[in-house]
């Protein structure tokens, strides 16, 4: 294989057991976001965008969809004859099988691949959040500092901040401190998960860890804290712009919401920096006479005869005429029925919705989003519209 | 083994859309928000799996070439047979043929390598959903030398006046194939018929002198072949005309067109990669067919927009067709037009055509 001077890691095994039903038959990363896209999608295009043309991604639960996606990786330009995209599950080795058992663990599993191209540096993703970013502008960073390892990192508020792992730095941004979820953050500087690491280096420290029984075998819990132990030279790339985790329900539709003003955080419309996707090969959307449609995004092979306002409709929903939906994101392939009222929720692919139902219109809580799946139908009952 | 290959003929196709044809083939004119025309026919040409695809074309293909590029939209891109762009390379001193028999004969290795033993011809202003596996089947059962396809269509339009018509008994054999122009069996420009009947046929007309193959060899002797008509009877339009284009384009519009055209089975483009279409708050769109990639924040009805078209705040379009990436700034008015691609209308500017006759903008225009 010829050399790379770095080669891209993306860790898509998760579950994500906090999206409830979205992850029962599908890997986190695989989950739909922004009328199009799943969340793999963004590491993936960015890679693309940066220039960056060999990716290992790392699969573990429910890896199907996700495997069948990435394919050979053409929608993303990354079906290449030097590198390309690997789809990297847990392989069975002359000592046995087991399952990774955690983020550098699967990294270590994989030692072979990377060594393969001989990098000088490896490139640490996560697949389950949305922004854009141009890694080769942090790896210019982490070769002008002569870093061991870079995390990138976002400032938070500081009431969030101990959702995250904290990084506290010098001046200069050198990392003397990392805190896992810590309870009094000192800092708001996130780590974003993304890292670029010397592969020498790295390298090391992973054999290390690989033999270690003690150790969780996780990026944020093992390898960074031992290496600001030893003095390593880590340090922080500061981000700036639009990201966001959507690790849960609430956060999932958050994120879609902010692409629904008018001048959104997340532009998905710049043509230097496209967002590649598989392209479902959908005929144009229809909005029919009568319809409404508002501070939305809408994907092709929908078909409109009622009011959609501020929501994500994926491709080929339907939408009957009388229907009103406020404040919703529709999975692809929905059908919903006439005189139906859906508000503040997420209405998983391929569902139908009788004629007359009623969808958060009444609900215990303002601030939950309400998640239909075909589980939820049968379960309880949507109440009938009464007029 | 697959028995089917197929060729799209350009030789009979004029381009009569005006602007829309100065710098691009009938073949390559935008058509219903997001595709080609050729896309409809190659579409149709997926679905039967044939073995292999030849496009003859003898100009302005290069809109063409980069649209259809190795053939991976139609799954063409194949290592056996797949998409074959053949525009004219001609270099036999002894070659003597004329018309589109100068195709044929140029590139009778295309025929020969092939292992299928049917070819499908067909042009790509009929726009059709056709089956052609089942054409082909109906070919074997009749045991014809030649099988044409006719759709009969209810009620004549101005645009049917450029078909030929195709005259079958009651056991729809062809008894004859004319300009007649009060016939309503309008004949598709597709046919099929044996390669090795196909390539003799090609031998001897062009040792006659003949030049258009479907004249010379297939209407003019009609009584020398067993001709089988086949009745094609889902979604048609023809586009040979401006207003043909902008009459059909705007018939998608209705719900039984879009649903003939699109719902059983995928019609397959090149891929963009645009991201779904953004209505801001002021959008007000109604009755019209929209591609992804568009931001619109202005008034859109009866109309076909096409992918990353922007429609700013208090602009106002009605019955028209707005192709790829065009601007639409604020408060402009548009009627009755039909825009090419990349076309940027300013603030407060008028454009009105007339239903019957729209206003045709070119390409890249700033007005």
């Amino acid at each position: 294989m010829k050399k790379k001077e770095m080669v891209a890691m993306l860790l898509a095994g998760g579950q994500g057991k906090r999206l409830k039903s979205l992850t029962k038959s599908l890997a986190k990363p695989a989950v739909y976001f922004g009328g199009t896209y799943r969340i793999i999608d963004f590491p993936l295009s960015n890679c693309t965008n940066s220039g960056i043309d060999t990716v290992g991604v790392l699969t573990q639960y429910e890896p199907l969809v996700l495997h069948s996606y990435i394919g050979v990786g053409n929608d993303w330009d990354l079906n290449r004859k030097n590198g390309g995209v690997f789809v990297l599950p847990p392989h069975e080795r002359e000592n046995g099988s087991s399952w990774y058992r955690g983020t550098a663990d699967a990294i270590y599993r994989n030692l072979k691949f990377v060594d393969q191209f001989d990098p000088e540096h490896v490139l640490i993703l996560s697949g389950d959040h949305i922004y854009k970013m141009d890694y080769n502008a942090m790896l210019q960073y982490h070769k002008e500092r002569n870093a061991d390892c870079t995390i990138s990192v976002i400032d938070v508020p500081l009431e969030e901040a101990s959702r995250f792992g904290i990084l506290n730095t010098d001046e200069d941004l050198k990392i003397y401190e990392f805190d896992e979820k810590p309870s009094k953050p000192k800092s708001t500087l996130a780590s974003m998960g993304v890292y670029i690491f010397k592969w020498d280096v790295l390298r090391k420290y992973l054999l290390e860890d690989g033999e270690n029984a003690l150790s969780s075998h996780d990026f944020g819990k093992d390898i960074i804290p031992m290496m600001v132990e030893n003095n390593n030279s880590l340090f922080a790339y500061p981000f700036e712009g639009y990201w966001r985790d959507v690790g849960t329900v609430n956060s999932l539709w958050e994120a879609n919401m902010d692409l629904l003003c008018d001048n959104p955080p997340l532009n998905l419309n710049d043509p230097n920096w496209r967002i590649y996707t598989r392209n479902p090969n959908q005929p144009a959307q229809y909005v029919a006479p009568g319809a409404k449609v508002s501070s939305c995004i809408v994907n092709e092979g929908c078909i409109v005869h009622g009011e959609v306002n501020h929501s994500v409709l994926f491709y080929g929903v339907e939408v009957g005429e009388g229907s009103v939906i406020t404040d919703s994101v529709i999975m692809p392939k929905v059908k919903i029925g006439k005189n139906v009222r859906i508000h503040k929720a997420i209405i998983s692919e391929n569902i139908v919705i009788e004629d007359n139902m009623d969808i958060g219109i009444e609900r215990e809580n303002e601030d939950d989003i309400l998640l239909i799946d075909k589980k939820s139908k049968k379960k309880k009952p949507i109440a009938a519209k009464t007029i | 083994m697959k028995q089917l290959m197929g060729v799209i003929n350009l030789d009979h196709e004029l381009d009569n859309l005006n602007e829309l044809t100065y710098f691009r083939s009938g073949a390559a004119v935008p058509f219903a928000s997001r595709y080609r025309l050729i896309d409809f026919v190659l579409s149709n040409m997926m679905r039967a799996d044939l073995e292999s695809v030849g496009l003859f074309v003898r100009r302005k293909y290069r809109s063409l070439m980069d649209h259809l590029g190795d053939g991976k939209s139609w799954d063409m891109n194949r290592k056996h047979g797949g998409l074959f762009i053949l525009p004219p390379d001609w270099n036999d001193p002894t070659d003597t043929s004329l018309g589109d028999l100068q195709h044929f004969h140029n590139n009778l290795d295309f025929f020969k390598r092939a292992s299928a033993k049917y070819v499908v011809f067909s042009g790509t202003q009929h726009i059709t959903t056709m089956d052609i596996e089942d054409m082909y089947k109906y070919h074997l059962e009749k045991g014809a030398d030649v099988t044409v396809v006719y759709k009969k269509v209810d009620q004549l339009q101005p645009e049917h006046d450029l078909c030929q018509r195709v005259e079958v008994d009651e056991h729809n054999n062809v008894i004859g194939i004319h300009h007649e122009k009060d016939h309503h069996n309008l004949y598709l420009d597709m046919f099929i018929m044996e390669k090795a009947l196909f390539l003799e046929k090609v031998k001897y007309s062009i040792a006659h002198g003949e030049s258009y193959f479907f004249r010379d060899v297939i209407q003019k002797n009609r009584h020398n072949l067993k001709i089988a008509g086949y009745e094609y009877k889902g979604y048609h339009a023809v586009i040979n005309s401006l207003e043909s284009y902008y009459k059909n384009s705007l018939e998608l519009l209705e719900p039984d067109n879009y649903f003939s055209l699109f719902k059983e089975n995928p019609v397959q483009t090149k891929i963009k990669y645009e991201a779904p279409t953004r209505y801001l708050e002021s959008a007000d769109v109604s009755n019209s067919l929209i591609a992804n990639g568009c931001i619109i924040a202005g008034k859109v009805e009866n109309s076909v927009i096409f992918r990353g078209v922007q429609v700013r705040k208090g602009a106002r379009i009605t019955n028209s067709v707005i192709m790829q990436k065009c601007v639409i700034d604020e408060n402009a008015v548009i009627e009755n037009v039909i825009m090419d691609k990349d076309v940027h209308l300013s603030k407060d500017r008028i454009l009105v055509g007339d239903h019957r006759r729209p206003f045709v903008i070119a390409k890249s225009s700033k007005i």
